[in-house]
């Protein structure tokens, strides 16, 4: 049986009454400081489109070269799956694996569950095993590391700037806007309001 | 009079770890306790078993922190000459090559994060079977800091798989991941996994809710 009025903070298990929060406003756990809840304006209309722009530069991040290597007249460009692909070629499967599920999948699945969630929500028609679907988004958010992807480009960049030149492509600029999007996206999406229009269809 | 501020589990409710619901518990149910009426996650008062599951993923992962540093992660062919790095002798690389601040980067991310985090974790874990009282909400900070800083240290990886991508020129230049690889991959996820099996509400349980708010819940 559900307990409507009350909130539990999930760092420290207090029990609230939280009053209705001001848009903008966080509440938190008087105990602990957690956030337990910060609404956002038009959080489902803004998650949705930040989903939509975040998906067209997924696809342009995967199809465009990523990176380039200029070495004595040489220039090897290079995909964002290619050392993936190496990885797997060199037999370092699960670290070949691991990198996928990390820069490619795990982004990929959190827009697709993000679009399959908001979408029918925004149409007012609920898309089926919604709540399924939420769950796995939550699942798979700790293992979305394209910023700190971003961070191992800085890196690399740098150590091999003596050895040769690296012209970022394409692709590399859509992946840095894509952490961005995907970053707004995640922060404008309210639970509470996702909840509140799933019950107002009902 | 004030009515005493409680916790969900003094009373009797459980709280959906994923969409936050408050249930009434069902009487003498046992773990997991149902299912959430909205998401349909299972209902635990508590995450089950954490402080065994995050042990035993801790010391896995103090176990994989030693190959993960001694051996070697990638290994550079160029014209004939080849070289085996480790994580650390990267990290020298740098600093002798004047660019500390990327030294200081990887040594941060990759050394000194997993490290940390293990120590902390193992930390938080002692108090809580010594049901300590002592400032449990820093405490709850650390645990959110271990929570948050465990993703960095992936950088190590992605740094061998751009440069294995990249530099990939035959008789040139080659540059192949090494088995260290895969066991600093192995600390990385195992560290999150244990991140994610401790249960920060354990810091709390032995404290008594009363005295702690100036709100009434």
């Amino acid at each position: 049986m559900p307990v409507a009025h009350l909130m539990a903070c999930h760092d420290c298990d207090l029990l609230h009454r939280l009053p209705a929060i001001p848009e903008g406003m966080t509440g938190s756990c008087c105990r602990c400081g957690a956030v337990l809840a910060k609404p956002k304006r038009n959080s489902v209309e803004r998650s949705l489109a930040l989903a939509i722009t975040g998906l067209v530069l997924f696809v342009l991040a995967n199809s465009f070269p990523f990176l380039g290597f200029k070495v004595q007249g040489q220039v090897r460009e290079t995909l964002l799956l290619t050392g993936i692909e190496q990885l797997y070629l060199q037999d370092m499967r699960l670290v070949a694996v691991l990198v996928f599920i990390t820069t490619v999948l795990a982004p990929l699945a959190q827009l697709l569950s993000l679009l399959y969630i908001l979408l029918p929500l925004k149409l007012k028609r609920p898309a089926p095993g919604m709540f399924l679907v939420f769950r796995r988004l939550r699942n798979i958010e700790p293992w979305s590391m394209m910023e700190v992807f971003m961070l191992g480009i800085l890196v690399s960049v740098v150590k091999l700037a003596k050895m040769a030149q690296i012209i970022p492509g394409t692709a590399a600029y859509c992946f840095m806007a894509l952490i961005f999007v995907l970053a707004a996206c995640m922060a404008s999406l309210d639970p509470h309001q996702v909840w509140d229009r799933w019950e107002g269809t009902r | 009079m004030r009515p005493a501020v409680r916790t969900a589990l003094s009373a009797s409710l459980l709280s959906c770890g994923v969409c936050h619901l408050l249930v009434r518990r069902p009487r003498g149910a046992a773990e997991p306790a149902g299912h959430c009426p909205r998401c349909g996650a299972a209902l635990h008062s508590r995450k089950p078993n954490s402080i065994a599951r995050t042990w035993a993923l801790v010391i896995a992962a103090f176990v994989f922190y030693v190959p993960a540093n001694v051996l070697p992660i990638t290994k550079v062919t160029s014209l004939g000459a080849t070289q085996s790095d480790t994580i650390m002798s990267g990290v020298i690389y740098f600093i002798r090559s004047g660019m500390w601040p990327i030294a200081l980067v990887i040594f941060v991310a990759s050394i000194f994060v997993p490290l940390v985090k293990l120590l902390i974790l193992m930390l938080l874990l002692i108090s809580v079977q010594r049901r300590s009282r002592w400032r449990p909400k820093d405490r709850t900070r650390l645990y959110r800091i271990t929570e948050a800083i465990g993703r960095w240290s992936m950088v190590d990886i992605f740094v061998v798989t751009i440069l294995v991508a990249l530099v990939h020129l035959g008789a040139l230049a080659n540059i192949e991941a090494q088995p260290g690889a895969v066991f600093f991959a192995a600390v990385v996820v195992i560290t999150i996994f244990a991140a994610m099996s401790f249960d920060p509400r354990l810091m709390w349980d032995v404290k008594e809710p009363q005295d702690e708010c100036e709100y009434p819940a």
